[in-house]
């Protein structure tokens, strides 16, 4: 693993626990089908919720969240969808979150959380 | 998530209408997005307003950012938004809170300084004319901006002070200034006018004096003909001499013209006197009656305004004005 894999798991890690924090259950991590990854799966008052996690070190290279681009968030859309149909849940009330985590080295991480960014 | 607004005025023209720039900070992958007809100068302010904001101290949200310029079937150019569209955005973010009321008329540097518009003139007249006396601008604005009767201006050189009065944090805020700035001519533009030439000064010519006062009285057209070095361009050029001071509706009205015409040059008095027009005989038809491309600007006929536009050699002309003569408007 180098180092940006290593910062995402650890961003997932995160974002799992702070997910469950915030009354989310985690459904699935990392799942994957022949379109691509989805980094969370989780669910909350009945509602599936594919969370997407971006994690950085520092802001040099612009905010995490900005890295995730128009046709990355119709992926996601078409992600969260899918593992709807493969896991017989309803596929017409999902939504999409992003996780944007700051991991600076020796400071507490900040994580900002967009909901519904799909809408 | 959350929404505020600000005002500012867009031109069109002469005529300024008062435009409220809506922002919007909401859930989703940050964005800027910029509604309501804006052209290319006012797309651009997007990056511009990144910048000053971050370089003062206080960055726009990570958010989805959505402004809103209402009418939004008006069509808004120019710079001069970009300080509303700013103000706006931090406090949809509820960074700041600016007073209710407040037009705001400046271009802004990616440093954060706020930097002059042309036509600031007819933008502060349309504001008082509209009921919003208060108008913020930047600081080479002020005097231009204060010619206006009735405007109550405040001006800034930088975005943090703007911020500062608007209740942001000041231990967050940075004063980065431009200290290698090219310096604005501060000779003002009616110093470079030449000073109006006397009837006075005429030996002779008793029919040619006696037509230009009747024309100054009357406010009529006055055609010259005659061989050359009779005297047509100098008893011509002594029109402008015979005619009264302007008065403060009108001069208002030149000035707010000559606004336009001056590029950003700062503005420091109302035109007084009536100007005196004289394009060059091959001018085009625009050099003549304004135009350009999406702006308007102002041509000689309407620098003219109130005053005296004179074509000499008329009968070389090739624009249609080659018929036209002296005239005053």
């Amino acid at each position: 693993m180098n180092h940006n894999q290593e910062l995402g798991a650890a961003g997932e890690e995160l974002a799992a626990v702070y997910l469950t924090g915030a009354g989310y259950t985690v459904l699935e991590r990392n799942w994957r089908c022949n379109i691509g990854e989805l980094d969370i799966v989780a669910e909350t008052d009945g509602q599936v919720v594919g969370v997407e996690v971006k994690t950085r070190s520092s802001l040099g290279f612009g905010h995490p969240a900005e890295a995730v681009n128009p046709q990355k968030l119709r992926r996601l859309s078409r992600l969260v969808r899918q593992w709807c149909v493969t896991h017989r849940r309803n596929p017409h009330t999902v939504r999409v979150d992003v996780l944007a985590i700051l991991m600076a080295p020796g400071r507490e991480p900040s994580i900002e959380h967009l909901i519904g960014v799909d809408s | 998530m959350s929404l505020a607004r600000t005002l500012g005025i867009g031109l069109t023209g002469l005529n300024g209408q008062l435009i409220e720039v809506e922002a919007d900070v909401g859930n989703g992958i940050p964005a800027f997005i910029l509604l309501g007809l804006p052209d290319a100068a006012l797309n651009e302010s997007r990056e511009r307003i990144r910048s000053a904001a971050r370089n003062s101290g206080i960055p726009l949200p990570n958010r989805r950012l959505t402004v809103n310029l209402t009418p939004a079937t008006l069509h808004k150019r120019g710079s001069g938004f970009d300080l509303a569209i700013l103000l706006a955005a931090l406090a949809a973010d509820r960074s700041i809170t600016p007073a209710p009321g407040v037009v705001y008329v400046a271009e802004l540097g990616l440093d954060g300084s706020l930097r002059p518009i042309s036509g600031v003139l007819p933008a502060v007249m349309a504001a008082v004319r509209d009921g919003y006396p208060n108008v913020v601008v930047a600081a080479q604005n002020q005097s231009e901006a204060e010619l206006v009767a009735g405007a109550s201006v405040r001006s800034y050189a930088h975005l943090s002070q703007v911020l500062a009065d608007c209740g942001a944090n000041p231990l967050e805020l940075q004063y980065r200034a431009r200290h290698d700035s090219p310096a604005r001519t501060t000779a003002g533009w009616s110093a470079t006018r030449s000073p109006a030439l006397d009837l006075s000064e005429v030996v002779g010519q008793t029919q040619g004096r006696y037509a230009l006062e009747v024309a100054a009285v009357g406010g009529h057209h006055l055609l010259f003909t005659g061989p050359p070095g009779a005297g047509k361009t100098m008893l011509a050029q002594r029109l402008p001499g015979l005619l009264p001071d302007l008065d403060d509706a009108q001069a208002l009205e030149t000035t707010a013209v000559h606004s336009l015409a001056a590029g950003g040059r700062p503005i420091t008095s109302l035109l007084r006197r009536p100007p005196f027009e004289s394009p060059h005989h091959s001018a085009s038809m625009v050099a003549l009656i304004g135009g350009g491309s999406g702006v308007p600007r102002p041509g000689a006929a309407s620098r003219a305004h109130r005053g005296v536009l004179f074509l000499d050699e008329a009968r070389i002309r090739q624009t249609p004005f080659n018929v036209s003569t002296v005239e005053k408007t």
